[in-house]
């Protein structure tokens, strides 16, 4: 029971912790995305990038996060505010699913549709955005949804930065040894993770029904 | 008529290479208008990599070959196979496309009005015997192969292209629906008289649709015939093709009863 007291009487913290916590997650998602399509695409195109980009992105995500979060500190503009050195650290995580998502769905259209494609005289772009990234779409959803999943979970350690989020109930739990600190972080996050999870899963099922 | 006319498909002492290896030599032939030519021969003798020359899917390796006069390294392949249909054996329908916007690609791309777009897919789907109401909303995944394979013609045909290739179209068929949708072709080949480059491993149906037979070994041209020459050919290769034919393809069994 006093854990739910608990929880009712800061909820209004909670709240303004929760949505500290998706704007972190919500801004590095976008960016991964922005970044780790072009990437993914550039793979496919020219296979001798495959090794330099996927290789840093599986270096990147070898890193423990707080560790990567430390390694960044330093760096000028970044290491300047708490919130750009936590976003561009997620940001890095959420590469690495992508990317390779990207590049397995873009693999994964049939030979003979492309060939198609081809045959028919449509333009690389035309093949690229009406034919292979539509195709693509289920696979790299589902990398998206990975990504998110573990965004939603690292972005706790930002607040070993000092950027906030969810992760400040639980390592303020953690220092004054307070069980009901640590879940009033550990369960919003979890939630959201499993939401994520769920909401994403629906849309890729979705995208993916209605093909063969 | 015919003689007179320039070429349509020319190939000159075309050679392709992959690798090592030498796929295609010496290939010299021409094509006249509202011809169709088969190639014929087996798997690995280069029939596909021939057809993929004319549309530049792949670029000789010495040699030239010509479309409408002038050699496809000379064009923008975007033109250029805009100019040519093509069909596979695979289809290659957008499976995320519906039946009707596959068939409404090229016009599409070529930027047709809508109206005239709408009016050209139902008629090419009623060219190849599919009623517009019920397949033009569906999926390629809700298709029978033989419903599949005809909207991959009514594709290829959508943009009025005076040049056809066919690879294997019908060989993932199965007997009953081939044999229909090759008789639909037939008649779509009197009606529509493109010139036709068509691929196949099948003698019967290189003689029910070529004017002529272009025999393909081992990446070189044995011969070119006219099916009456085809069927009467003495030099080995052709010969060979044509035994089967007079071979009964089933073992018929004896009666054995039990005594």
């Amino acid at each position: 029971m006093s854990l739910i007291h608990f929880f009712l009487a800061h909820r209004l913290e909670i709240a303004d912790s929760t949505g500290e916590h998706l704007w972190l997650v919500l801004i590095s998602m976008l960016l991964a995305i922005a970044a780790g399509v072009p990437l993914g695409i550039a793979v496919t195109r020219k296979p001798w990038l495959s090794k330099p980009i996927l290789g840093s992105a599986n270096v990147a995500e070898t890193i423990p996060s707080l560790a990567l979060f430390g390694f960044l500190l330093p760096v000028p503009w970044l290491g300047a505010r708490a919130g750009r050195l936590a976003i561009a650290t997620l940001a890095l995580y959420a590469l690495l699913p992508i990317i390779r998502n990207t590049v397995a769905g873009i693999k994964s259209v049939d030979a003979s549709v492309r060939e198609a494609a081809q045959a028919m005289g449509m333009t690389g772009s035309q093949i690229l955005l009406r034919v292979e990234l539509p195709l693509a779409l289920p696979v790299l959803l589902a990398g998206i949804r990975i990504a998110a999943v573990w965004t939603i979970g690292i972005a706790t350690i930002a607040a070993a930065v000092g950027a906030g989020g969810l992760g400040e109930f639980i390592f303020r739990g953690l220092a004054m040894v307070d069980n009901r600190l640590i879940l009033a972080g550990a369960i919003p996050a979890a939630l959201l993770a499993i939401l994520a999870d769920i909401v994403l899963g629906l849309l890729e099922r979705r995208l993916a029904r209605g093909r063969s | 008529m015919a003689e007179a006319a320039a070429p349509v498909i020319q190939f000159r002492d075309v050679e392709y290479c992959r690798g090592e290896s030498i796929i295609l030599r010496n290939l010299t032939f021409s094509m006249q208008p509202g011809e169709t030519l088969v190639l014929l021969g087996r798997s690995g003798s280069g029939k596909t990599t021939a057809l993929k020359l004319v549309n530049r899917l792949l670029e000789p390796y010495s040699g030239e070959v010509l479309v409408e006069g002038r050699a496809t390294t000379g064009w923008n392949p975007i033109l250029l196979r805009r100019r040519i249909g093509y069909v596979i054996q695979e289809v290659g329908l957008f499976p995320h496309f519906t039946v009707e916007k596959n068939v409404g690609l090229i016009p599409g791309l070529e930027k047709w009005p809508a109206q005239r777009k709408a009016e050209r897919v139902d008629e090419m789907l009623r060219t190849v015997g599919l009623d517009p109401a019920q397949f033009a909303h569906r999926y390629p995944h809700e298709l029978s192969g033989g419903q599949r394979q005809r909207a991959g013609v009514a594709r290829a045909l959508a943009g009025d292209p005076p040049i056809l290739l066919m690879d294997e179209p019908f060989g993932a068929l199965d007997p009953l629906t081939r044999a229909e949708v090759q008789d639909e072709f037939l008649a779509i080949q009197r009606k529509l008289a493109k010139t036709i480059i068509f691929v196949t491993h099948d003698v019967r149906e290189a003689l029910l649709f070529g004017t002529r037979i272009a025999l393909l070994e081992n990446g070189s041209l044995a011969g070119i015939y006219a099916p009456q020459e085809f069927l009467r050919a003495a030099d080995p290769p052709a010969a060979a093709y044509v035994a089967t034919l007079q071979k009964s393809p089933i073992p018929i069994p004896q009666q054995r009863g039990i005594s």
